[in-house]
């Protein structure tokens, strides 16, 4: 009797706002990290589209080279720290603790404090866009002595970047101990589902070079407001170090951003084949490599730095060798598909989306990975379109995918499937148009981060500027379909999707405020 | 390796088809001008054609599967979950293909990196936004920056063929000759690049970066600033002609006193 009363009590919680300040709950945060990075989605795809609307035509049109520059740093933040990065702790979030058997993330408050953090960071980030010497315009990457020459905005800037730093920690330190700790019992790690081990992995990934990040930034406050010279080649210092510093957290930062995708796509894919997924263990290891090699690769990103042959060499090697475990991955899917009875919803269409796109990102990356040829590609839209096409048609569809597959689960309403198979058809030609002519803009010699551009690139970039204004259009309809899921709809069933298998289709739609208050039986 | 070989016949056989038609090489790199240019080139097309095999064969499978495996055939899915030796193939196969791509990769990227008996010197200084050219062990020396007019690039005159790639004291070199270039910078990061030339390296302050190059034809060469310097980053191209050594010389001997005509006319 006593347990019923508690656990009733426990299901009560304060309603309106104060539900979602004071929320301790798994589901609550993972919602609220999700709106979040819906908001940052259209802040930062405003900042892609100033830009865009610059390089319509070749000459300088709408704003100032210097705010262009600022345009493209925000975008670069707020598209990494604020979409990609909150979008997956919310899905981690919201499914983790049901996937696993527990009840609940193993650190309520400290998760509650993990997502209200990055509301404050990012009002810090945005609001340096009012002031003087306008918002960042050095770049994502910081290279100093160029990101010592911004304005006001420096100190508000690098706080913000501790501020994110700190959320993401917690998070991470957060999904782990969930992970070690709320399993349920007979949930062995090999039995986990693959999006569970590769946010673990993940979150390693976050512990370990977000600190790295945090002291790269910090150096940079030093050098600029207290007389320290790390960075300062007159001082004594070295402005190369930033850059391995900073690459250091910044590649394995990469895979930070897409492997809890290959978690998510490792869901969908054998749902929809309604065959199971092919080669487990070895996407387990896969998952594991990358995650080894993403720690001494960093220095590709710097190949025109002027390293010594043997750093050149063995950065070029132990690059190539990623393509191996990532290979492995997409081998895998493409075999899981093989044989099964595939239907096409639009979870899966997302889904065959980001494998075909995301493998096109990688023979890009492949091809950057060599050396001499890179020296070509480096610092061109070559780059521009290789990341953008791991990150949008990769990262992005994956937690498009992910919201279609599993809203259902979360809202108990069935989403309107034409329109879901509209907008993921308009968002794969729009961002196909988008991206693809960047390759061809960049292999005929245009810089990445440039305001105005030399005739010859002028065609392609206004297509690549139709293709961006498409794209982002087209994603106001994912606004309208969430939105009109969450209010209503068709009913979904516990199951939702005919071949799901997993934790989280054994319980109701939409799940109740507590997970799993007694574990459930794992076969 | 025999496979690799028929690559690379492929290879040279797209090429030539490429060069026939001109439309296509503005969506590709440039061949360039240099030995060097054009091994870097043949890399670029042995990986990208390999790349392109591997995403025939791979997305060929899936769409395959996509059309024939669909549940609207009545399709039952089969079970199979795990393959020891698929898996180690697929895992031993990149690696071997990996490896043949890496070992060209290595050694144009040593010649890269000899700049033994180079027999000119050039140091080159970034700053916000031009590039200085010092030809050392002579006292010639200026600053080039961009020409285009701000009429043009603030859309109040028709823009000109070499529209922001246009200077106004070119970098004269001479072909057939090895040259080196000593980069550095005086204030932010910079990167000197030439697609003709193959070169592009990072001008940092504090650091004397080393590149070299040899070139083969006469002809002018038109590079850009490629590593975000601020705001006019995108306005500080490089023009290189590279004439006959004889010509060279004759620019060299002359190129002060062009300098001092200049002061003398602006003195009058």
């Amino acid at each position: 009797m006593s347990s019923v009363v508690k656990d009733t009590h426990h299901d009560e919680h304060p309603s309106g706002i104060m539900r979602w300040i004071t929320t301790t709950n798994h589901k609550d945060i993972g919602t609220l990290y999700l709106w979040f990075a819906m908001i940052m989605f259209f802040i930062g795809g405003l900042m892609a589209l100033v830009i865009r609307s610059e390089l319509f035509q070749p000459g300088l049109q709408f704003v100032d080279p210097q705010f262009f520059n600022s345009m493209t740093t925000m975008h670069a933040l707020v598209m990494i720290f604020g979409v990609v990065m909150p979008a997956f702790t919310g899905l981690a979030n919201w499914m983790i603790p049901i996937m696993v058997g527990g009840p609940d993330m193993a650190l309520p408050r400290m998760n509650n404090w993990s997502f209200w953090i990055m509301p404050f960071a990012f009002s810090m980030l945005l609001s340096t866009l009012w002031m003087d010497g306008g918002a960042p315009a050095g770049g994502w990457t910081l290279y100093p002595p160029l990101s010592l020459q911004t304005g006001d905005a420096f100190p508000f800037l690098i706080f913000a970047i501790h501020f994110m730093g700190l959320s993401s920690i917690m998070g991470a330190i957060n999904i782990v101990a969930t992970i070690l700790n709320m399993r349920a019992p007979g949930m062995t790690l090999m039995k986990m589902p693959l999006f569970v081990w590769t946010w673990l992995i993940t979150a390693f990934l976050l512990i370990a070079v977000m600190p790295v990040l945090a002291g790269g930034v910090t150096m940079l406050l030093t050098d600029k407001y207290f007389g320290t010279s790390f960075f300062n080649a007159a001082g004594g210092g070295d402005p190369v170090m930033f850059q391995h510093i900073f690459w250091f957290f910044g590649h394995p930062e990469v895979y930070i951003l897409i492997l809890p995708s290959f978690g998510v796509v490792s869901a969908i894919i054998p749902t929809f084949a309604r065959k199971p997924l092919f080669g487990y263990a070895s996407m387990v290891y896969a998952t594991a490599s990358i995650a080894f090699l993403s720690f001494i690769v960093w220095a590709h990103h710097m190949f025109t730095v002027g390293m010594p042959l043997a750093g050149e060499v063995f950065f070029m090697f132990a690059t190539m060798l990623i393509a191996v475990p990532t290979g492995v991955k997409v081998f895998n899917w493409v075999t899981t598909m093989w044989k099964g009875a595939m239907t096409f919803e639009t979870p899966m269409l997302f889904a065959i989306g980001f494998i075909v796109m995301f493998t096109i990102g990688g023979f890009s990356g492949l091809m950057l990975a060599i050396t001499p040829a890179d020296f070509q590609y480096h610092d061109t839209y070559f780059v521009v379109a290789h990341f953008h096409y791991v990150l949008v048609p990769g990262s992005i569809f994956a937690i498009m995918a992910a919201c279609y597959f599993w809203l259902p689960k979360w809202t108990g309403n069935m989403y309107p499937e034409t329109l879901g198979k509209v907008h993921f058809w308009l968002s794969t030609f729009f961002v196909n148009l988008t991206f693809f002519p960047m390759h061809f803009v960049g292999l005929a010699g245009m810089p990445r981060r440039i305001p105005d551009y030399s005739l010859q690139f002028a065609d392609y970039n206004m297509i690549a500027s139709i293709g961006a204004f498409g794209f982002g259009f087209a994603q106001i309809i994912f606004l309208y379909i969430i939105i009109k899921t969450i209010k209503g709809g068709s009913k979904a069933t516990d199951q939702v999707w005919e071949g799901a298998e997993g934790l989280e289709w054994t319980l109701p739609s939409p799940p109740p405020y507590h997970s799993f208050s007694t574990p459930p039986v794992i076969k | 390796m025999f496979l690799i070989k028929n690559l690379f016949l492929f290879i040279s056989l797209m090429t030539t088809f490429s060069l026939a038609n001109a439309g296509w090489l503005d969506l590709n790199m440039t061949e360039g001008v240099t030995d060097i240019s054009q091994e870097v080139f043949g890399l670029h097309m042995l990986i990208l054609w390999i790349c392109v095999v591997i995403g025939v064969i791979v997305f060929g499978a899936m769409f395959w599967s996509i059309l024939m495996h669909r549940k609207s055939k009545g399709v039952t899915p089969a079970t199979f979950h795990e393959s020891t030796s698929l898996e180690f193939l697929w895992t031993i196969v990149p690696f071997v293909i990996l490896i043949g791509m890496a070992v060209p990769a290595t050694k144009t990227l040593i010649k890269m990196y000899d700049h033994s008996d180079s027999e000119i010197h050039i140091k080159i200084t970034g700053y916000q936004w031009l590039w200085q050219y010092e030809y050392l062990n002579t006292d010639v020396s200026f600053y080039s920056k961009l020409s285009t007019p701000y009429n043009e690039i603030y859309n109040k005159e028709t823009k000109n063929v070499n529209y922001l790639q246009e200077v106004d004291k070119q970098l004269i070199v001479p072909i057939n000759k090895k040259i080196r270039f000593l980069l550095t910078s005086n204030d932010v990061l910079h990167a000197w690049w030439v697609p003709d030339l193959a070169l592009k390296k990072d001008a940092i302050p504090g650091y004397i970066n080393e590149m070299s190059v040899v070139i083969n034809e006469p002809g002018i060469y038109r590079g850009r600033c490629a590593e975000l310097c601020g705001r006019h980053h995108g306005f500080m191209p490089i023009v290189i002609k590279a004439v006959e050594e004889k010509e060279y010389e004759e620019w060299l001997a002359n190129a002060n006193k062009v300098k001092s005509s200049d002061v003398a006319k602006i003195n009058k």
